[in-house]
């Protein structure tokens, strides 16, 4: 099973019957098995802070929930998370956070770790997923005991990994009683400042607990080396050193004090080896322990591996053949995608381009090359509204927000009420393909489906542009090259607010417009590339002509409309 | 069996697919096995990297550099990205399909001319016009399956459990397709063999 599938089945197994997340890899397709059990509701929030504040109200209805996201949604819903730590829970919350070392799909390398340590919360972390079962189930069992969430971190390589899962049967769990509590729910500051008394009790109850729980492991094996690792660093190790002595800790916070003292009583030299930050490795110092090893050795960027540790530890490594120069293959946008056509006329106009982040970030690169900047969802936005007031009205004539639907309505609809109230006259532009691309097709509330695919109210992006106070709003079809390019001549011209629209499905889903490939007559084809400027992948440079490649072309005909002589051709019906 | 296998392609080419497979077959086998997949950004036809490893006791779910005993890649400029994956000694099955990065298409760099030549030069290389082999199957997609059967061929290993393997993770719609493209590729390696005597 893969890890995410595995967290699925723990938490289900656990008698869980409500997870609500937002998209994001490495985490998204926890959710997705979670919709397949009939005993559980599943569902995609727009946010990480709405699916934890649905999952917060589930929990203190007396219901097991969870939520479910990447490292970065959980800045998202930071807000939440550190008051729910506050009022604790009703029946068990497990939030699940999965990091991204090395950036796999992921704009930083942030290590939520932090986190269950700011807002004192207990995180466990599995090394393979028939841990990232037990390790759910056991969440829940610990969210009731201590009365409040508990934190399951994953990173790539676990949750992306498949190892073999033993199962177990669900235990189903009554809904437990509902007591409405002002003291203990409604966090104002006279009541709060009683629950930050509990939060701290709470902790020193959890650093008790942490010292004889079963999920904290010590190996004893040969102690000339003794190293305190966790997850899929743990499994590192045991590759790169199978004769040491380990501390695999399962509970990252809170730490065993007494657990780790004694056990670097026991060992000759003392490791820390884990990955991103030196979040094990600062404590200990603090405690005063003294370690013969730590960042030092492995570094503060990117993933570990075996190899790594191997290097580390200055063992011998497997010799290698020589590494060979070849190209890069970096992503790139589908052939027939429709946020190609957007992009094309953006950087034919030369617009500045405050970007977001999906499938459409892509066009930042050559030969598009049409962003100059991307920070996190929903940032477009607010970034173009503060280039305008730093820069003038003639930089915002020249700007434009790029926005996909997910995202737009992720974080980026309070940004443009914003745009609105603060009369800041910039463009936005959303690109309207009515699912969420980038993390594998997720249904949003523009999509008119939901998690299961039963049909769902589709939000007007129009009318609720409008309701926010714009008065241009303006739908084109994103392969009308020609309306876009007049669209957004007028509407960045405009002093006003305004949004286009650029609507049409996702070409990957939209197999109804398939069309047979196109062909580029050699004959006709003056070779000026005119064609090429959309960075379409089916269009080849050979020689003084270009040559559609009919393996790659879905006959989207978004290059007919970008050939002057008529050399492209065909495209029937598939 | 104690076996280490990097797959390499471009997103798209079904790697994904081949690595659940060889997971499946391990299963079969009672074999301890672990499998690490790339999903998200490098999808979207990228450079697509899996590891698959069989064996008891498994740790790490990756691959290390240096540490294939095989590689399957589906595409050339993949196959030679590859190469330092391979553990000395090892073996290289390689699809010989050309896909052109972006900077190809675009007329910036040339697609690399003789890496086959340059792999065989390192290690040993075994190379077939998979995707011709899979059209001629009947599913141009079936690639994956078509290196699968040589893997299956060159390990001298009996095909009736990599059937099974197959039939697990393969939709009953597509598993006969799927099944021929398999066997193409253990005749195509068989036969080949005969001919090198
Ligand atoms: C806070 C946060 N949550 C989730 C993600 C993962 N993620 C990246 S892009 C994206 C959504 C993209 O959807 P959309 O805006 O519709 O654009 P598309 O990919 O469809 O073009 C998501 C969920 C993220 N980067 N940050």
């Amino acid at each position: 099973m893969l890890g995410n599938e595995a967290v699925a089945r723990g938490a289900y197994e656990a008698g869980v019957r409500l997870v609500s997340s937002y998209p994001g890899t490495p985490s998204t397709e926890i959710t997705e098995n979670c919709a397949k059990y009939p005993e559980i509701y599943a569902e995609w929030a727009v946010n990480e802070k709405v699916a934890m504040e649905v999952c917060v109200g589930a929990a203190d209805g007396g219901a097991r929930a969870m939520c479910c996201m990447k490292h970065v949604g959980v800045n998202v819903a930071a807000d939440p998370l550190f008051t729910v730590s506050y009022t604790g829970v009703n029946g068990g919350m497990v939030i699940v956070c999965a990091d991204d070392p090395a950036m796999h799909s992921s704009q930083n390398e942030q290590d939520s770790r932090f986190y269950a340590r700011s807002a004192h919360l207990m995180m466990l972390e599995p090394a393979d997923s028939q841990e990232c079962s037990d390790f759910a189930r056991a969440a829940f069992d610990l969210s009731e005991r201590f009365d409040a969430p508990v934190m399951l971190r994953l990173t790539t390589r676990i949750a992306h990994a498949r190892s073999m899962v033993t199962l177990g049967e669900r235990r189903e769990r009554e809904i437990k009683p509902y007591q409405k509590d002002i003291r203990k729910n409604v966090m104002m500051p006279g009541m709060a400042r009683g629950r930050h008394v509990v939060v701290e009790e709470r902790e020193k109850e959890q650093a008790a607990f942490v010292e004889t729980s079963e999920l904290n492991r010590v190996e004893m094996r040969d102690p000339a080396i003794g190293v305190i690792c966790s997850g899929i660093a743990y499994q590192y190790v045991r590759e790169a050193l199978p004769e040491a002595s380990v501390l695999k800790l399962g509970i990252v916070y809170p730490l065993p004090e007494k657990l780790i003292r004694e056990f670097a009583s026991k060992v000759q030299a003392l490791y820390v080896v884990e990955e991103l930050e030196p979040f094990f490795e600062t404590r200990l110092r603090a405690w005063g322990i003294s370690l013969a090893g730590g960042k030092n050795l492995t570094g503060l960027q990117g993933e570990l591996s075996a190899r790594r540790v191997e290097e580390a530890f200055g063992r011998e490594t497997a010799p290698l053949y020589p590494a060979q120069e070849t190209l890069n293959r970096p992503p790139l946008m589908c052939a027939g995608c429709p946020h190609r056509g957007p992009y094309s006329v953006l950087a034919k106009l030369k617009m500045h381009v405050t970007g977001d982040i999906g499938c459409y970030t892509l066009g930042a690169l050559p030969p598009l090359s049409a962003v100059d900047t991307v920070l996190c969802m929903g940032a477009s936005i607010g970034m173009s509204q503060g280039f305008a007031r730093a820069r003038g009205r003639e930089f915002a004539q020249h700007t434009v927000a790029v926005i996909g639907d997910s995202t737009f309505l992720h974080s980026g609809v309070t940004s443009l009420i914003n745009a609105v109230y603060n009369r800041t006259g910039i463009t936005v532009m959303i690109l309207d393909n009515r699912i969420t691309g980038m993390t594998g097709h997720q249904p949003n509330p523009a999509s008119g489906r939901n998690i299961y695919g039963e049909p769902a109210p589709e939000i007007d992006l129009a009318a609720l542009c409008r309701a926010c106070g714009v008065n241009r709003v303006v739908t084109v079809d994103s392969f009308d090259l020609a309306g876009l390019e007049k669209a957004l001549k007028e509407e960045t011209a405009s002093d006003e607010v305004s949004v286009i629209i650029a609507r049409r499905p996702c070409a990957l889903l939209d197999r109804k417009s398939r069309k047979t490939p196109l062909k580029a007559d050699p004959a006709v084809c003056r070779g000026c590339f005119s064609c090429m400027k959309i960075s379409c992948p089916a269009i080849e440079k050979r020689d003084k002509h270009v040559w559609i490649n009919p393996d790659q072309c879905v006959g989207c005909g978004l290059c007919l409309e970008t050939c002057r002589f008529g050399a492209i051709g065909g495209g029937e019906k598939a | 069996m104690k076996m280490d296998v990097v797959i390499i392609g471009v997103g798209g080419q079904g790697t994904l697919l081949a690595s659940r497979i060889l997971g499946a077959l391990a299963d079969l086998k009672g074999l301890d096995v672990k499998v690490s997949e790339v999903h998200g950004m490098s999808q979207r036809g990228g450079s697509v990297i899996t590891y698959v490893r069989v064996g008891s006791d498994i740790h790490s779910p990756m691959v290390d550099l240096g540490g294939a005993d095989v590689v399957l890649a589906f595409e050339q400029v993949e196959a030679l990205r590859a190469l330092p994956y391979l553990k000395r000694g090892g073996v290289m099955i390689v699809g010989d399909q050309k896909i052109n990065p972006l900077s190809v298409i675009t007329g910036q760099a040339a697609y690399p001319k003789g890496a086959l030549d340059a792999l065989r030069q390192q290690c040993r290389v075994l190379s077939l016009d998979a995707l011709s082999i899979a059209r001629e199957a009947g599913e141009v997609r079936s690639v994956n399956l078509v290196l699968l059967g040589v893997l299956c061929a060159y390990l001298g290993e009996d095909p009736e459990l990599w059937h099974e393997a197959v039939a697990r993770v393969v939709k009953s719609a597509f598993l006969e397709v799927n099944l021929k493209a398999f066997d193409a590729g253990r005749r195509h390696y068989e036969e080949s063999e005969e001919r090198n005597g």
